[in-house]
């Protein structure tokens, strides 16, 4: 059975499944629940985290599952690693990705090395949500996207859903895998509708997913650029173009055979990344097509990043700073040779 | 904050007997490692603890193993004093298969989960939230277990302290922190870098006992931790000990120790000598007898070369270990 829910709802609906699943699952961070120890606070008019994404948990599962911590990231994004490696396994809420800096030894040099470090005899079933993305007039410390810094270190698992239903499987995947996942939740996505089914299931960390069937021009694209990469495709099918959309959805582990596949069938690869370009996903994404998928090329791999800027807090500039579809058919364009795609 | 006499009411002949074994086995196996290291046969970093055994020895005295440590650089006296294997230590800091860690870490990430162990840490500060998540598994899943942060005293002016030790005190948690103030944070004195005089003063900030003493009395530590073992096993929350030590050799092995004044490391080790007190104070008190003591040290000499033995004629890991155990599933 499926209904309508939204992005936020469903991951909302896949922390409580998984915490009525397994006592050992707790969450905590910033208020998560909100209003510790006020008196006069009840449960329910508990906040729930800033984008009420976590409301509900705490009244379900109490104050002792669902914790309220103080900003001091690197405390209990750190005390979330061993409580891990203990026997518990937590969801720890780092409120915007940009706040990494703060924390960045506890996942980067502890999380994703104790089990090599110790011989596998660790492991560490962490999952940290956070939000990233920009389009939320949050300007330059609210609004990256830094999944690439993630999935160069090995030992973390990166996940980046683009549709409600891929964010409750993959969150509950991620929630019980025995390794640390970085849980990447566009806040601009929150509110996107989608069918969703009910109950408990997940789908496999590792596994891209073809959106839209196509022969003439392959596009993967990461979050909610998998959306700029679909409305690329509406108007590129007005020119009679079948485009390819992959949504590789977790980008550690890659699934490197899909987007090959695909471009192997295409001969034609754009890249819709929102994050910075240099030593982004986009460019690992493109080295891997030029490294193993040269010859089933026929035009050169086209990026459509950010450019090398921080993300701008004014509208008019960071509409600049995004990936559009017209963007997307300008490239479409100069690959296939085709000036005449840009006026669709 | 109070500073404590030695009292050693609770010091019974079996666990003065284990002591004093604990603190052979981290002074001959540092003097040992120290030795084979200078013959350039080791390899990577190696910082040794002989100097403070008090400290690790006094406060692992109340441990078992369900209980919990995070440690430092310089962690070889802790995973001792926490049971780990011998042979697998020193296997571990040659670099061999079957090291503790499959020589995947090394003498700076030496671990035992099983043993409560939670590794050496190449990374100033990185033990404090580590504990801290050791000490919530085992408030939540209410297993009586204590987590036990050992730092120097080089740490405690990392933020991870401060939201380490404040995060344990806010939620109760069954935490202890253990200062090892040996005087300099690489060759940093710590009146320079410290704006307190003592480490257990920043107790107070958050409202947790503090208590500073002698680290190379191994009683005063027994002591002073079975206070606080006590305290957070009762689910009264955090201590902060500042245990005042000295290490013998330098920050890592290779260091002149140019900061460190001659008189300085004459007091040091001939007169302050942890095991040397301990030794005597287990004679005047007539805990052991003379014969058990040399018998007890003949017998950890033995062990070392044991180890020594087994880890040179370990194998050394080879390529298809290379990508094993990066995650459990990729």
């Amino acid at each position: 059975m499926t209904r309508t829910i939204s992005f936020s709802e469903a991951i909302n609906e896949a922390m409580k499944l998984a915490m009525r699943k397994d006592e050992n699952v707790i969450l905590l961070g910033e208020d998560v629940a909100g209003g510790a120890a006020v008196d006069h606070l009840q449960d329910d008019e508990a906040w729930g985290g800033v984008m009420g994404v976590t409301k509900g948990l705490v009244q379900e599962f109490g104050r002792e599952r669902v914790l309220d911590t103080p900003i001091a990231e690197a405390g209990y994004i750190g005390a979330a690693v061993t409580a891990a490696a203990t026997g518990l396994r937590p969801i720890a809420e780092l409120m915007f990705n940009d706040f990494i800096g703060s924390c960045l030894d506890e996942v980067m040099n502890q999380a994703a090395k104790l089990r090599y470090m110790f011989g596998g005899k660790a492991k560490v079933p962490l999952t940290i949500r956070t939000m990233h993305g920009a389009g939320f007039r949050a300007a330059a410390q609210h609004s990256q996207s830094l999944y690439a810094i993630f999935t160069h270190i090995p030992g973390l698992k990166v996940v980046v859903p683009s549709t409600p239903s891929d964010a409750k499987s993959l969150l509950l995947a991620s929630i019980f895998d025995d390794d640390p996942v970085i849980f990447f939740e566009d806040k601009t996505l929150y509110n996107m509708k989608g069918e969703v089914e009910e109950g408990f299931y997940t789908i496999p960390l590792g596994k891209a997913d073809i959106k839209r069937e196509g022969n003439d021009l392959t596009i993967v694209a990461i979050g909610k650029q998998v959306h700029t990469a679909l409305k690329a495709a509406d108007l590129l099918k007005a020119r009679g173009m079948e485009t390819e959309v992959i949504d590789p959805r977790t980008l550690s582990p890659l699934d490197e055979e899909t987007i090959l596949s695909s471009v192997a069938k295409t001969g034609r690869l754009i890249v819709i990344d929102e994050a910075n370009p240099r030593c982004s996903v986009a460019a690992d994404i493109s080295a891997l097509v030029a490294d193993k998928g040269f010859d089933y090329l026929d035009a050169p791999i086209k990026m459509i990043t950010a450019p090398h800027c921080p993300v701008p807090f004014s509208p008019t500039l960071e509409d600049l700073y995004l990936p559009t579809p017209e963007k997307v058919l300008r490239a479409a364009a100069e690959i296939i040779g085709d000036e005449t795609i840009i006026a669709v | 904050m109070t500073v404590t006499k030695p009292e050693s009411k609770s010091l019974t002949k079996e666990k003065a007997k284990w002591m004093y074994q604990k603190m052979c086995e981290i002074r001959q196996f540092e003097d040992k490692v120290h030795e084979i290291f200078s013959k350039g046969i080791l390899p990577g970093f190696v910082h040794l603890y002989a100097g403070e055994e008090a400290v690790a020895v006094g406060v692992c005295a109340h441990l078992n193993e369900k209980d919990y440590i995070t440690s430092t650089h310089r962690g070889h006296g802790h995973c001792i004093a926490k049971g780990c294997d011998l042979n697998g230590m020193m296997a571990e800091i040659y670099g061999k298969a079957t090291g503790l860690c499959k020589g995947k870490g090394g003498s700076m990430h030496i671990a035992d989960v099983e043993k409560g162990m939670l590794g050496a840490n190449g990374i100033v500060g990185g033990g404090f939230p580590l504990a801290v998540g050791a000490g919530l598994t085992a408030k939540l899943k209410k297993t009586g277990a204590v987590a036990v942060c050992f730092f120097g005293d080089g740490a405690n002016n990392h933020g991870t302290f401060h939201e380490g030790i404040n995060l344990a005190a806010i939620w109760k948690l069954p935490v202890v922190f253990v200062a090892e103030n040996n005087g300099y944070a690489e060759a940093t004195p710590f009146e320079y870098a410290s704006s307190c005089k003592n480490i257990a003063d920043r107790a107070a900030a958050y409202n947790i006992p503090g208590e500073v003493v002698d680290g190379k009395d191994v009683i005063a530590v027994y002591e002073a931790a079975e206070r606080a073992i006590t305290r957070a096993r009762n689910g009264e929350g955090p201590t902060l000990i500042e245990c005042k030590t000295y290490r013998n050799y330098g920050h890592f092995e290779g260091d002149a120790q140019t900061y460190k004044s001659a008189e300085e490391k004459e007091k040091h080790l001939k007169e302050l000598d942890a095991i040397v007190k301990f030794r005597n104070y287990i004679l005047s008190k007539h805990l052991l007898f003379e014969q058990e003591l040399l018998q007890i040290e003949r017998n950890v000499a033995e062990t070392i070369e044991k180890a020594v033995d087994f880890a040179e004629k370990s194998p050394f890991p080879t390529e298809e270990d290379l990508l094993k155990d990066v995650y459990v599933s990729y």
